[in-house]
């Protein structure tokens, strides 16, 4: 792109990179690890932990304010979320789990879309990562808990029903997916839809700085126009990307439970 | 530097460092704690309630409503059975008033027998005491009559009294005859 502007405008227009998620320290004297991201990252544990002591510290049977809020949330994610994959009896057992993740998830993909705040946490990769690898704890414990570590293996590798000479193909493919691979897109998917969504919003909206304020010409006004307009539809498909990966995350979670919990299915 | 700097931060972007993970786990286990072990498990108690109560509801509803339709199975029965002890008792009533009817007719008639019979006695005896009576009284009359006719005083008493039987007996069965 840098190449075809340079008849536009006087001054070149550099596209925003990865330099995005790379935060120096908030002190300049404080430790290293203290930037924004981590900043963000206690504020929206905190947030979270703020919103859920609203909703449900005294819970009453008739609802009332932010109670109907939280049982909205709570409900979506037991229906949506818990029940299709866990039935109903486990449901309530793994949604303290199921709900924490999906809130926890959510709020930081929000970030990426409060003003001021604009960075959506999830967009570095160490924080999907930490949660995917609980997950991953998780479920192989109630898989060797469950079925057996060669129970485990024998089901994942070795599913019934299938032509003899298939599951020489079948069982390092299962195996791969199911103990690794899926876990590892689990995290990759969050961080890189995250990281994408911020990098073209935070592009478009640079444009529009760019063409309109720093460098307005008659020929790059419309592109600065078009950078504008195109941030605002982002903004809101962006949100509709932080909810359905929260979403997706927590979903996959509870089909990675059940899959260890009830093996035929 | 600056594009070494540019390397490196192209390289961690994919790779996790440790001081990430740490604290985004720490920090979801801290949430996870307050959230999903204090708070999560107060809406569920709660809508377990909530369920509880409506489902209570309903079934308080349901049993509410078969007593009702128990107790009005019960009247019913009760109702009918009334019903049906009262035409018995009717039934009762009239056969037990035929039966009084029919001993009462029987009664009187028995006593009307037996008030006819009474009277037939009676009269039977007042005409064996009228037939004695006469019988001794036409005796002597015969007596002072034939006495005064002969002349002759039948004073054997003995053989006045078998001529007087005899004539007697004669007569009796003459008109004996004659009554029949």
């Amino acid at each position: 792109m840098s190449a075809a502007l340079p008849l536009l405008a006087s001054e070149e227009f550099k596209a925003p990179g990865l330099g995005l998620f790379e935060w120096p320290p908030i002190l300049a004297s404080g430790p290293a690890w203290f930037n924004k991201p981590t900043a963000l990252m206690m504020l929206g544990s905190l947030l979270v932990i703020v919103f859920a002591y609203a909703a449900f510290s005294r819970p009453r049977v008739v609802p009332r304010g932010m109670q109907n809020v939280g049982e909205l949330a709570y409900t979506f994610v037991r229906e949506q979320v818990a029940r299709p994959f866990l039935g109903t009896k486990d449901s309530d057992r793994w949604m303290p789990l199921l709900f924490t993740l999906f809130f926890f998830v959510w709020i930081m993909n929000l970030f990426g879309s409060i003003i001021f705040i604009q960075f959506p946490v999830m967009s570095i990769i160490g924080y999907p990562a930490i949660l995917a690898i609980m997950v991953w704890v998780l479920t192989q414990y109630l898989g060797v808990k469950r079925q057996g570590p060669i129970g485990l293996f024998k089901n994942v590798m070795f599913p019934p029903g299938l032509p003899k000479w298939v599951y020489v193909l079948v069982a390092p493919i299962e195996f791969l997916s199911h103990f690794f691979l899926r876990h590892i897109t689990h995290a990759v998917r969050l961080f890189a839809t995250m990281m994408a969504g911020h990098l073209i919003v935070a592009l478009f909206s640079d444009v529009g700085w760019h063409f309109l304020f720093v460098a307005l010409t008659p020929l790059g006004a419309p592109l600065g126009l078009i950078g504008v307009i195109m941030t605002i539809l982002l903004t809101g498909f962006e949100l509709f990307i932080q909810a359905l990966q929260a979403y997706v995350f927590a979903l996959l979670t509870a089909m990675f439970i059940g899959g260890a919990l009830h093996p035929e299915h | 530097m600056k594009l070494l700097a540019a390397e490196e931060a192209g390289a961690s972007i994919i790779l996790p460092t440790v001081a990430e993970m740490v604290i985004g786990g720490f920090a979801f286990l801290v949430v996870l704690f307050f959230v999903g072990k204090i708070l999560v498990p107060r809406i569920q108690k709660t809508l377990a309630e909530r369920t509880d109560l409506i489902e209570g509801g309903i079934k308080r509803a349901e049993a509410a409503q078969a007593e009702a339709q128990a107790l009005q199975q019960q009247y019913r029965d009760q109702l009918a059975e009334a019903r049906q002890e009262a035409a018995r008792l009717r039934e009762e009533a009239r056969e037990q008033a035929a039966q009084i009817k029919v001993e009462l007719r029987e009664e009187a008639q028995a006593e009307a027998r037996r008030l006819i019979e009474a009277a037939h006695a009676q009269i039977e005896a007042d005409r064996q005491q009228a037939f004695a009576q006469l019988r001794a009284e036409i005796g002597r009359l015969s007596i002072d009559l034939a006495g005064r006719i002969v002349g002759e005083s039948l004073e054997d008493e003995t053989r006045q009294r078998r001529t007087v039987d005899r004539f007697l007996d004669e007569l009796e069965s003459s008109s004996a005859q004659a009554v029949r």
